[in-house]
């Protein structure tokens, strides 16, 4: 079995102890891991569903904006941030697997590491009052 | 494929009478192979010790550090091939995104931390940070990988055409899990340690020190018991002594340890001046 980076390694076991939502993705944009707050979220959890490609998890939540419009992946912070490299924020409106709607802030950033290798991405889920 | 343990105290080297059998000497190993000379992994006060074997006609040597804190470097300036006129000594170890590992070096190599430069030193020194890839040296193939640690450590896996030894004697695999150990995909150290025939790695705690000094990036005798049975290795040599241990207390925290974990390979705590012969 292979084993993943050591950054990555940190940034699951940074998530598990944080109470806001983060997902972590691999180079290719597939879902790595999502901590219990995004299972709240999701309304999956992590143990059932494992890994995820970026075409599941991108659409599962159904990302829109402010007027009701579905986003496409590549207007995601996680997928631009996977795609391009460098940081991106947006605030969006998701209908969670609850069937709720939920107006959210998500910051993502890429994971590189010492020797300058791109290891995925992060992205931080803030759920905004509407 | 001969390694050799010449200094296997962590932290604190700790000379004195309870520390006869075990050593006192902080971490450095050689390993040595049928056709190359030795190659030298990390410069505790151990490498004092092989510098005394190297003779003068020596052309090159290679000394992989696994990371830079002081255990691991204090004894680089009294590593006696260092003054010799015509070798080159490359000095490879973990890569920074900030400083590079020549300037990182010459931090401890200077005044006020010690009274010589780099530029004093006779040798020709060449300075590597590891890449990903393996890298070939005389007849072994070295690979290293980040490892859960304070500040850029790597493990090294050493192979050669009969045998692997993995390198890893400060490690904390288990840092922020509520249960240990966790799968292997999910596991500092496992790519470095899987199948190796003899794994030597960090085992400076009992399990009541661990929780009282969790997040200083070491592991308890009992966690590189763990480790080693998950990368399903041949032989362990537990390393990296607390300084404050005996060699009764090591002695006593791995007798426990093999009992509440019945390993089925070999265990074998890190002597200094231990010789393993693999083949």
């Amino acid at each position: 079995m292979s084993q993943r980076e050591l950054e990555i390694i940190l940034s699951r076991l940074l998530a598990e102890h944080l109470a806001m939502p983060i997902f972590i993705v691999d180079p290719e944009g597939d879902l790595l891991f999502y901590n219990e707050p995004a299972e709240k979220i999701l309304g999956f959890r992590f143990d059932e569903t494992g890994e995820m490609s970026s075409s599941q998890w991108a659409t599962i939540f159904n990302p829109m904006d402010r007027h009701g419009h579905l986003l496409s992946p590549e207007e995601l912070p996680l997928v631009i941030a996977t795609i391009y490299k460098r940081p991106d924020h947006r605030s969006f409106w998701i209908r969670g697997m609850d069937g709720l709607m939920r107006k959210i802030e998500v910051t993502a950033f890429p994971l590189i590491n010492e020797s300058q290798r791109f290891l995925g991405a992060i992205a931080f889920f803030w759920e905004i009052s509407v | 494929m001969k390694v050799t343990l010449w200094g296997t105290r962590g932290s604190l080297a700790s000379p004195g009478p309870d520390t006869v059998r075990y050593g006192g000497n902080t971490s450095c190993i050689s390993i040595s192979g049928e056709n190359s000379h030795p190659i030298i992994f990390d410069a505790g006060t151990g490498i004092r010790l092989v510098g005394q074997t190297i003779s003068k006609s020596t052309k090159e040597i290679h000394i992989f550090l696994t990371h830079l804190h002081m255990d691991h470097l204090v004894g680089f300036p009294f590593f006696s091939p260092l003054f010799f006129s015509n070798i080159i000594i490359n000095i490879w170890g973990p890569p920074s995104s900030t400083y590079k590992l020549e300037s990182r070096v010459h931090r401890y190599l200077s005044p006020p931390l010690f009274p010589m430069r780099v530029r004093d030193i006779r040798s020709t020194l060449l300075f590597h940070e590891m890449p990903k890839d393996p890298i070939e040296i005389g007849e072994f193939q070295i690979k290293a990988e980040m490892i859960l640690h304070p500040n850029p450590t790597i493990g090294y896996r050493i192979k050669s055409n009969h045998s692997v030894v993995t390198y890893i004697p400060d490690h904390e695999p288990a840092l922020g899990l509520s249960s240990y150990p966790r799968g292997a995909e999910w596991t500092s150290g496992f790519a470095l340690a899987e199948g190796s025939d003899l794994l030597i790695h960090d085992a400076q705690y009992s399990d009541d020190e661990y929780r009282s000094r969790f997040g200083f990036g070491h592991s308890s005798v009992r966690q590189a018991i763990q480790f080693a049975k998950l990368c399903n290795v041949k032989e362990l040599v537990p390393f990296h002594h607390d300084p404050a241990h005996s060699d009764d207390i090591i002695d006593q925290l791995i007798v426990s340890a093999i009992s509440d974990q019945q390993p089925k390979y070999k265990v074998s705590p890190g002597k200094e001046g231990s010789v393993f012969e693999l083949i």
